[in-house]
């Protein structure tokens, strides 16, 4: 057998040792270790507390327990290989990550303007379903942080009626390879339209529900208004992109800023923080935010099914794989594109050679690595339970943080 | 504002630079020599014309031993103006050594201890040079073209 460990204390102070010495911390201050493995962490996210007591001195995260190479992984593979392991980055929102890679990959082919309508339709409608699972998990998880159990059970109740919607369209619950370079892995099933529009209906007071039991929650307030606010030049200078920007004040989706896809076509608004229990971009900001995001991919569902039951009817010679290359060639050049995932802007640079379908460079700016960067600057000086609270507010998904 | 407009501002701005315009890039990017990067970044986040006052993403690249050469690309976005742009410069790669720019955007601090990591470029006048994604003790820096697989780490075999 190859994997073969031996013990030795010094493994673990030699690979992830501690930023600040023993010695140099004051009187009455002691590091504090929180995770990796911690429930409110949200994955395998390391923080070094220095404490004073029950005040937070300053955070040091420690990151990198789940990276798994995809850089140097995307420097052997073909372009359309890619797609599962954009899955997997952050795995909570893979149809969103892999709608982006692919519009990518096909605005570098110049094949933007190709795509049928009914598959750029079917494409924002899972995208949103799964933005709604998405911002489920946040709200739900950050509910059980503060101590709120019964929310979180039931958006894992209503998230479920997504996943098997999801798991139904391509045969994976979270992890769907279901958007392709240039189209579809298939078309949508027989009813899936009919069973959608039931849901978009049983979710919509299910939401309204949602919010007064935990976001309009005295204690929900208590704990998360004027708690770890994010003013807003210091979340633009931090790169801080998606609901935490927005909470922050600014009206900036990407889905309206570059109108991509479908989107310019669909009616819906960009919810933004205004401090109604605090201060504006503080955690109750973040999380009213997510909650009114669902509203608003419930808004864009509907008229994604209006527009699919109608003029992009499902017809017999529809073919969702028809404009999927045969070979990924695209011409030579460094290329950035971006999408908006729940979580904020994930983009995507590639460089290509021109000659082979395999990039070059392929970068992932995962928008949760560069959200959880600023958690540092908004936790000096809370108490250690806000922290937990701040954390909770960021929405990390670790697979992303660490690609 | 074009990218062109934009490199006739940085020409009038610094005219003993040598900026290269690169229009196969989408963005259209801009190479600008590695000396005068740090003053450049500086002018078109102040700029008022310009504010690009967004870093989303920060990319090093190596192009291997025969070049003898690491590219750094930013890719800025001005919000106000609702334009992107690709700044890109060349660096040495045996001096691997370039400006920190966490200064301008405080973003680019993680994006560097990345690049550090993956690619082992080092950031002049960054707060906190370490490694960030992989462990401490991790040999070389992967993502270069040369870079040796090591072969053990902790005793564990490290190659499959």
């Amino acid at each position: 057998m190859d994997i073969q460990y031996t013990y030795h204390p010094d493994h673990l102070r030699n690979s992830e040792p501690t930023k600040t010495a023993v010695e140099s911390l004051k009187r009455g201050e002691m590091i504090f270790n929180i995770g990796p493995q911690h429930p409110s962490t949200h994955g395998v996210l390391r923080l070094e507390v220095i404490t004073d007591g029950e005040i937070v001195k300053e955070v040091i995260p420690h990151i990198g327990y789940l990276h798994r190479c995809f850089e140097k992984h995307a420097e052997s593979m073909p372009f359309n290989q890619i797609i599962p392991y954009v899955d997997r980055m952050d795995y909570l929102a893979a149809m969103n990550s892999e709608h982006a890679y692919a519009m990518g990959i096909e605005r570098i082919l110049g094949i933007t303007d190709k795509i049928p309508k009914r598959v750029e339709y079917i494409r924002v409608l899972v995208a949103e379903l799964n933005r709604i699972a998405s911002h489920f998990v946040a709200i739900g998880t950050y509910g059980l942080d503060l101590g709120a159990f019964t929310p979180f059970l039931w958006v894992m109740r209503d998230r479920e009626h997504i996943l098997r919607l999801l798991e139904w369209t391509c045969g994976a619950r979270m992890l769907y390879n279901y958007i392709w370079i240039g189209g579809l892995y298939y078309d949508l099933p027989l009813n899936f339209e009919d069973r959608c529009i039931e849901f978009s209906a049983y979710l919509k007071p299910k939401l309204n529900h949602l919010e007064s039991l935990l976001l309009t929650n005295k204690i929900f307030i208590e704990r998360t208004a004027k708690v770890g606010t994010l003013p807003l030049d210091l979340a633009i200078n931090y790169g801080v992109t998606g609901p935490m920007l927005r909470a922050s004040g600014l009206k900036y989706d990407l889905r309206k800023v570059d109108a991509y896809s479908v989107y310019p076509a669909l009616d819906f608004n960009i919810p933004v923080g205004s401090g109604m229990m605090g201060e504006t971009g503080d955690c109750w900001d973040r999380a009213y935010v997510r909650m009114q995001e669902c509203r608003e991919s419930l808004k864009l569902i509907d008229q994604c099914l209006e527009r699919l039951t109608t003029d992009e009817k499902r017809s017999r010679d529809f073919d969702p794989r028809a404009l999927v290359p045969k070979k990924i060639r695209p011409k030579a050049g460094d290329f950035y594109v971006r999408a908006e995932n729940p979580k904020g802007e994930l983009g995507f640079f590639f460089r290509t050679d021109g000659r082979s379908d395999v990039p070059v460079r392929c970068k992932a700016r995962g928008c949760s690595f560069v959200n959880l960067s600023v958690l540092p600057e908004i936790s000096k000086g809370v108490m250690l339970s806000d922290l937990i609270a701040i954390v909770g507010s960021l929405d990390l998904v670790l697979g992303e943080v660490d690609r | 504002m074009k990218t062109e407009e934009i490199l006739a501002l940085l020409i009038k701005e610094s005219p003993e630079g040598i900026f290269e315009l690169q229009q196969e890039d989408d963005p259209v990017s801009i190479i600008v020599p590695k000396e005068i990067l740090y003053e450049v970044l500086i002018l078109l986040r102040d700029h008022e014309l310009l504010y690009f006052d967004m870093l989303s993403c920060l990319t090093g690249i190596d192009n291997g031993p025969e070049l003898n050469t690491m590219e750094l690309i930013y890719n800025l976005y001005s919000i106000p103006f609702e334009m992107p742009l690709m700044i890109k410069t060349r660096i040495d790669r045996l001096e691997g050594l370039a400006p920190s720019v966490s200064v301008i955007w405080r973003t680019a601090d993680w994006h560097e201890r990345e690049i550090y990591d993956l690619l082992g470029i080092r950031f002049d006048g960054h707060p906190d040079m370490r490694r960030i994604l992989l462990p401490s003790d991790w040999e070389g820096h992967p993502l270069r073209k040369d870079a040796p697989l090591q072969e053990r780490y902790h005793g564990i075999k490290v190659a499959y």
